[in-house]
């Protein structure tokens, strides 16, 4: 293979890469504030029948809390009971979707929104839908793994620092934004470097639905060309890629680092 | 004045008796000091006087108005959450864990809580941080982030903080029990040094000498129940019941 043909390979492949970090960006920016709204609704305790509850019930339930009993323990009918009056069903609802978004191929999901509103509604797919698509697939998934990172942040606070709060008359926003949301930042920063990462290679899923990034770009060559050549340049483009996310993480990780 | 009152207050966990019909007030510049063995309540009593815990049953009362009243059943009905937003201005709480906010440098640990919460004006609040840090004698350490600080300055840092909402009356709960015997000392001499300025204090102590020197009253606790108060002097050195007795049997002074 000559210079000029390799030259032509890594352009048309660097054009590629500009998809995949805009797929990159536009996923980040919408899945890690969509994975915090998801979190609200997973610790959500909303419960919308307890005041129909009736007051044996809640001694009860109370009780099994408490060090001496075990909640396993209570009489079966006690503890349908329990769950039909304390039933949240926000925390429901998002406990389903992050099952489902966590439990299924990422490009599965990547079909179900590409193809949903055809089959479902009769929507034609357009040439520009393709991109919303990947989008849409790629935030709701991340933002359910995301949301569960955050949470594992969030839960990691010390219940002394909401009641150090709430005693100098913090309200719950105040506590959230100043005092919780900062060190749950700092907290989080690996699984998400983690994520970050992964996100980077899973960019190359959105071939699935013949989305021109990079990684559709290198396949199409490969085939045409009958070389593995693209394949090669793309890997290492998303190695680089990835050292650069790698330490652009390290650095944001390396300045909350003033406090412990 | 009576600036805290708490009246036939009860606490349950589960079918577990916290407190049983605990009634305690505190006048303004007295200093009050609740002692017992673990688990006798002390400390569940100052979470409900903090409102950290809510009450069963019974009444809290802070400068005469009600942030929780126990209705014809006894049972405690508290307030709007405006309400105890207000009661919550009257005191302030060290920890025994100090919990700082670990993110914040000293200075804004102290001055964060007066200018959002208490509005007010910013160059005021921090001049006035800077003499509580002085007085704590942290003149210097405005910049350093807790972890910076040994267990001692943090407690100093935790009392500035409390003190700078310029609370009516301080809650300690168990200030020095994550110190070693020194540090331990550095915190009684603050507070003894609060105590001269007649600032009101309830303390929740295990140091009795400590709470025999400060106080102006001492209720000793336990199972949930006041056993006995008085005279600090006359209850650490002469005490009238049995359980109180063998509590003290240990400390020789």
């Amino acid at each position: 293979m000559d210079a000029q043909t390799l030259l032509n390979i890594t352009q048309q492949l660097a054009v590629g890469l500009l998809d995949s970090c805009k797929i990159f960006l536009l996923t980040l920016l919408f899945s890690m504030p969509l994975g915090l709204l998801v979190t609200f609704g997973r610790m959500s305790k909303w419960a919308p029948l307890r005041f129909l509850a009736p007051k044996h019930l809640i001694e009860k339930l109370k009780l099994a809390q408490s060090a001496e009993g075990k909640a396993e323990n209570l009489p079966l009918g006690t503890r349908f009971a329990g769950g039909f009056f304390f039933f949240k069903p926000i925390q429901f609802i998002i406990k389903v979707f992050i099952a489902i978004l966590r439990g299924t191929p990422l490009m599965l999901q990547l079909f179900a929104v590409y193809y949903g509103p055809y089959y479902l509604f009769g929507i034609p797919i357009t040439n520009e839908y393709r991109f919303t698509a990947v989008i849409i697939a790629f935030s709701i998934n991340y933002a359910a793994y995301f949301a569960e990172i955050y949470r594992a942040g969030i839960e990691s606070i010390p219940v002394g620092q909401y009641e150090a709060a709430t005693v100098l008359g913090y309200n719950k926003v105040q506590t959230f934004l100043r005092i919780v949301f900062p060190q749950m930042c700092k907290r989080i920063m690996p699984p998400v470097t983690n994520e970050t990462i992964t996100l980077v290679k899973d960019t190359s899923f959105a071939f699935v639905i013949s989305y021109p990034e990079m990684f559709t770009i290198a396949k199409q060559i490969s085939a045409a060309k009958t070389t593995i050549m693209p394949l090669i340049i793309a890997g290492v483009f998303y190695f680089i890629f990835n050292g650069i996310v790698a330490f652009v993480m390290d650095k944001i990780e390396k300045k909350m680092n003033y406090y412990r | 004045m009576k600036l805290l009152e708490i009246n036939h207050c009860n606490k349950k966990f589960g079918d577990n008796e916290v407190l049983k019909d605990i009634s305690l007030s505190v006048e303004e510049g007295q200093v009050v000091s609740i002692i017992g063995p673990s688990g006798s309540g002390k400390s569940t009593l100052l979470r409900c006087a903090t409102l950290l815990e809510t009450m069963d049953g019974g009444d809290l009362i802070y400068l005469g108005e009600y942030a929780a009243k126990a209705d014809e059943t006894g049972k405690a009905v508290y307030g709007t959450k405006a309400d105890l937003q207000k009661a919550r201005q009257n005191f302030g709480l060290v920890f025994q864990n100090f919990n700082l906010f670990p993110h914040y440098s000293v200075l804004k640990n102290i001055t964060e809580p007066p200018i959002l919460i208490g509005k007010r004006p910013k160059d005021e609040v921090y001049a006035e941080a800077r003499e509580l840090l002085k007085k704590m004698g942290l003149a210097g350490k405005e910049d350093a982030y807790p972890y910076q600080l040994s267990g001692g300055q943090q407690q100093r840092v935790s009392i500035a903080r409390a003190l700078a909402m310029k609370p009516k009356i301080l809650f300690f709960d168990e200030p020095t029990s994550a110190l070693d015997p020194e540090l331990t000392g550095e915190i009684l001499q603050v507070i003894k040094e609060l105590a001269a300025e007649h600032m009101t204090m309830v303390i929740v102590t295990h140091e009795m000498s400590f709470a025999r020197d400060v106080s102006d009253h001492i209720i000793f606790m336990d199972g949930g129940v006041i056993v006995e108060e008085g005279e600090p002097k006359e209850l650490i050195n002469n005490p009238k019941q049995e359980r109180t007795k063998a509590f003290l049997s240990r400390f020789q002074a």
